[in-house]
């Protein structure tokens, strides 16, 4: 948020909505209404004074009405933009009385003669993101919502575990402020329901954040009971499945798979009971302090109006209507959608939707990239060499996160004594634009040369501290981040004392560390425009080409002879995608395509360089060539699992559902003169070997048992499933398919179904038994064919590409991207990025979304000359070195090599490459080497400061007993 | 509902995109909705040379995302 508050390329028009469009892409006309705010902007400082003496509470829609705000608040403590607004309940809009606001402002900033002001604008496309709305199980007061006061939604349980929530991250429920000992989660709450008013669909996200909420209400309180009621439970996506087994595992909390009814309300104490029935023990009646409702995911409220106002068609749910080949594109050229609008889908798919959909725009208006842009000033430099250390330490609350537990005023006054120190203060949040504006003032007005920010941890924030050192003057390397909530206020949470003094120990050794810290500079290095990437399927070619139509060579490298991957073996889709004929389209775009260069049959011998100048050697029959390249994708696919279990590989009546399919698909007489088929979830994963869900399996069987039905309507089918993860709008294929008689039968893993090949009359068959779970009996089932539905691995190759291309692979062996939820299609190793099933598997419409963003994420570097590589890198000293080599066998990313000085030789750091991990210098024997930044003087200082403390005060008493 | 017009030839649209630049209002893309998905639109088209306006109906930026405490797998921080 505050990025792109900060961004010189992004206007954000807040409380705004559009009016009306016209035109054509290239060039649509938007009006805009601002809403009144009854704030003016500019003058608002964020102060809150209005909000302290307004007289109006309402109900605060932040926190989902569970505690009460003013008519006069700001949205929520880390909005953007970070200023107040005026309700519609001001008792000067619905009265004309008070004005209190008014009053007390310094800056004048209210104004209650506001109108709705209209904006016209200009732009060439237009992204969709409106998000979703949560179901409401109050207009049909399910399980008593909105008439037992015990019973909530998820997301107010959200609000309620939130340290910004209702009760500062206190888990209290409504009636009565207690805190619940034992709460109940029903699942599928409006989701997975044919009745009115409910959805058809599965929200695809309710089963795992339901775990989440369990696994943090526990650490809330261990003592805590949780009971989930479930349908399936549905961990299908990347790390889902142990995540599951860990909120599984936890002392006190309960998985029953069970429909459930509200039983009654206990009204002494407000208390709800539950009916639900399990298969041992029949139908029960419990009691709970509190419910949670595990709330689907609605479409937009202002879905119908948004379709009227661009023309869009809506799908059955009042969803976008996307193509299935093109997950971002609308019916409309030009307007795109990402996020909830496509469908219920998950953050991660919301982040890689939106990089595509920003792909789309760039291929549609490629021709004006980068004239209207304004590149970000800074002033200049101060030079601060040769100054005495000037500090300026700012303590952040965080909210409550640091100051519910930590005394900021006391660390602070604390602070203000230490040594160089010549400014310190606290800030309710250091990474708002506001905190932003006033490190800035600071540092001018008290001429400031060094600033340590005492808040979270630099992973996140750093970068943007450093912009905010750069904005005031200061070299970025200045900023010392000393982390006093993950290393302080979170673990000592219990021990509010000591984790103050922790506190000032750990500003006290930031101190001493940032008064010899000097400025660094920064490499500016060129941009190579051209990309690679390596994998010919259907992600591949799909980046490829999108890259390629936004101007930029590409060169498509396939280890096979024809592109195409695993999706050769797919012929159609649940929604009813002809995969082939997209495919064979597909691959001569890319071969008709002038800046696409396709390398078959080749593999990489080699790959060096780093971000923007990349070296990759490809062999092919043609011989070797090095291709130069300034992004590189990683593409390379998976596989499917050749099963060992279930006489797979021993008769020909076993067959994986790839096989199955491309038999179906040549409609072999063999197959669909059968009778009976029987199919196998989970062959190969969810196991100890392989602990995930491969994702695709559920709607694969699902979409082959069809296949078979519409093929051969008599035909018997039956599933045998752990828990079926017919995810999105695919619940609707398995309501389908149920109503079409295919056989759907629940087995744990501990009874997993028992194979047999059995000769009978001359015919051959498969024997297989299994045990029912709810009836508790075993069947018996003669199959014509024994279908597996086994895993799917990752590439075979995927090991030595991620060497190769010095990227990480997860538990799975797929590949590690840099985070699971903000930057799911590019790896820490800069200018290195992923898409399709190498990131895990995946359904071919997300496969084509995320390799849209990944396109879009390599545009991002491609469509810049420069790229900036960091100051806090290694060095050698030439004369200490004696070229032992070992720092070269530490590094992982290869950037130290020898070169001669003078007579002998000595290592030198290639600062492109050098990514500051600090490896080679704590093996070097001789001390030559440095990470700058991190210095052996600013670390000795920093620790001689940790026990500084105590010696003074031991020689304080030393002089005292004197 | 939009009012289409008749297609224009990419010579046409540089010719009048040049005319129309510096007047008023005018960017390359429109992104409405402010949550998670619309930010990360903004920034990668920002990033990749795009003037981008980013339209909320809500006082704030953030979405749903900002009201949820942590998020699955890692339990990180939503806001």
């Amino acid at each position: 948020m505050v990025e792109a508050d900060r961004h010189t390329n992004i206007e954000i028009f807040t409380y705004t909505e559009v009016e009306s469009v016209e035109g054509q892409p290239g060039d649509f006309r938007i009006t805009l209404t601002k809403k009144p705010r009854y704030i003016i902007e500019d003058k608002c400082t964020g102060c809150t004074t209005c909000v302290e003496n307004c007289p109006v509470l309402i109900p605060d829609p932040y926190n989902q009405g569970l505690c009460t705000s003013k008519a006069v608040h700001i949205y929520f403590s880390l909005a953007v933009p970070l200023i107040t607004y005026i309700d519609e309940e001001c008792l000067y809009l619905k009265e004309k009385k008070c004005k209190i606001c008014e009053a007390v402002c310094g800056n004048q900033a209210i104004d209650f003669t506001q109108k709705p002001e209209r904006v016209e604008i200009k732009v060439g496309a237009v992204v969709l993101a409106p998000g979703f709305e949560i179901f409401n199980p109050g207009l049909k007061n399910d399980y008593g919502y909105g008439r037992l006061p015990n019973v909530i939604t998820s997301l107010d349980f959200e609000r309620l575990l939130s340290s910004t929530g209702p009760f500062e991250g206190e888990i209290r429920r409504p009636s009565d402020g207690r805190h619940p000992k034992r709460i109940a989660w029903v699942q599928c709450v409006g989701s997975r329901r044919v009745t009115p008013g409910d959805n058809s669909y599965c929200s695809a996200v309710c089963c795992t954040y339901t775990q989440k909420q369990v696994i943090l209400a526990k650490e809330h309180d261990a003592e805590l009971e949780a009971t989930i009621f479930h349908n399936d439970i549905r961990s299908y996506g990347k790390d889902f499945e142990p995540y599951f087994k860990r909120a599984e595992n936890l002392p006190g909390v309960r998985f029953i798979r069970s429909y459930v009814s509200l039983g009654r309300e206990i009204p002494e104490t407000n208390n709800v009971t539950l009916r639900y029935a399990t298969p041992d023990q029949g139908v029960k009646e419990e009691e709970f302090d509190l419910v949670v409702l595990s709330v689907g995911l609605n479409p937009p409220a202002d879905a119908l109006k948004l379709a009227e106002k661009f023309g869009l068609q809506l799908e059955p749910h009042g969803f976008c209507r996307v193509e299935p080949t093109n997950p971002v594109a609308t019916n409309q050229p030009g307007i795109f959608v990402s996020g909830a609008f496509q469908g219920p889908i998950d953050i991660p798919e919301s982040v890689f939707g939106a990089s595509g959909a920003s792909s789309q725009c760039g291929e549609l208006l490629n021709y004006r990239r980068g004239k209207l842009v304004k590149e970000k000033k800074y002033p200049e430099e101060k030079d601060v060499l040769g100054q005495e250390p000037r500090i300026g330490v700012f303590v952040c609350h965080c909210g409550a996160n640091i100051g519910r537990v930590i005394n900021v005023p006391e660390v602070v006054e604390y602070v203000k004594r230490l040594p160089n120190v010549v400014h310190a203060q606290e800030q309710l949040f250091s990474c708002t634009t506001n905190a932003a504006k006033e490190i800035i003032d600071m540092v001018q007005e008290k001429e400031l040369n060094r600033v340590i920010i005492a808040a979270c941890s630099p992973r996140t924030l750093e970068p943007l501290f450093q912009d905010t050192l750069k904005e005031a003057g200061l070299n970025q390397y200045l900023l010392e981040m000393t982390n006093i909530r993950e290393h302080c206020s979170w673990v000592h949470a219990k021990e509010k004392e000591n984790a103050t003094e922790k506190a000032k120990d750990l500003i006290r050794m930031s101190v001493a560390r940032t008064t010899v810290l000097e400025p660094l500079r920064e490499i500016e290095l060129p941009v190579n425009k051209t990309a690679l990437v390596l994998g010919g399927g259907i992600a591949g070619m799909t980046c490829a080409l999108s890259i390629a139509r936004q101007g930029h060579e590409v060169h498509l490298v396939e280890k096979d002879s024809e592109l195409g991957g695993v999706a050769r073996r797919i012929h159609y889709t649940l929604d009813g995608m002809d995969v082939q004929s997209y495919l064979s389209d597909l691959r001569s775009k890319v071969y008709e395509h002038p800046l696409i260069h396709v390398h078959t049959n080749s593999e990489i011998l080699e790959a060096t360089g780093y971000v923007g100048n990349f070296v990759t050697r490809v062999k092919s029959h043609r011989g070797t060539a090095g291709i130069k390249h300034g992004a590189t994708v990683l593409a390379i696919g998976s596989r499917e699992y050749t099963p060992k279990e279930y006489l797979y590989g021993e008769t020909d009546k076993v067959l994986t559902q790839l096989e199955l399919e491309e038999r179906l698909a040549t409609q072999d007489e063999g197959l669909t003169g059968s009778q009976t088929f029987v199919m196998i979830q989970c062959v190969g994963c969810r196991n100890e070997e392989r602990n995930y869900c491969s994702r695709v399996c559920c709607s694969q069987a699902v979409k082959n048992a069809l296949k078979i039905k519409e093929l051969n309507p008599e035909a018997d089918v039956y599933i045998l499933y752990r828990d079926m993860r017919t995810y999105g709008f695919r619940e609707d294929y398995y309501r389908e398919a149920s109503e079409r008689d295919v056989k759907f039968i629940r087995y744990e893993p501990d009874r997993a179904p028992r194979v047999e090949l059995v000769s009978q009359g001359g015919k051959e068959f498969v024997r297989v038994a299994v045990t029912e779970e709810i009836v508790g009996q075993e069947f018996g089932i003669d199959a014509d064919y024994l279908v597996l539905s086994s895993a799917v691995l990752p590439a075979k190759d995927a090991e030595a590409v991620s060497q190769l291309f010095k990227v990480t692979l997860g538990p799975d062996g797929f590949f590690k991207e840099a985070h699971v939820k903000l930057r799911p299609v590019e790896f820490s190793t800069e200018g290195v990025y992923l898409c399709g099933t190498a990131h895990f598997p995946k359904h071919i419409q997300e496969v084509i979304n995320q390799a849209n963003g990944a396109a879009s994420r390599v545009l991002t570097l491609l469509s810049h000359d420069t790229v900036t590589s960091s100051g806090a890198i290694c060095v050698v000293d030439e004369d200490k070195c004696v070229a032992c080599a070992a720092c070269m066998t530490a590094c992982v990313y290869g950037a130290i090599e020898f070169r001669t000085v003078g007579e002998r030789k000595a290592a030198m750091v290639n600062p492109a490459i050098c990514k500051g991990d600090g490896l080679c210098n704590a093996v070097c024997p001789t001390g030559a080497i440095q990470l700058k930044h991190f210095t052996d003087e600013e670390l000795l200082s920093q620790i001689d400061a940790a026990g500084q403390e105590e010696i003074e005060e031991e020689m304080e008493k030393a002089v005292a007993a004197m | 509902m939009i009012k289409v017009e008749k297609s224009v030839p990419l010579k046409e649209k540089i010719h009048q995109f040049f005319k129309d630049q510096g007047k008023g209002k005018f960017g390359d893309v429109m992104v409405l909705g402010g949550g998670i998905s619309g930010i990360q639109a903004s920034l990668d088209l920002a990033n990749a040379g795009f003037k981008v306006y980013l339209v909320e109906k809500s006082p704030s930026l953030g979405g749903k995302m900002a009201q949820l405490d942590k998020t699955f797998p890692t339990n990180d921080c939503s806001t």
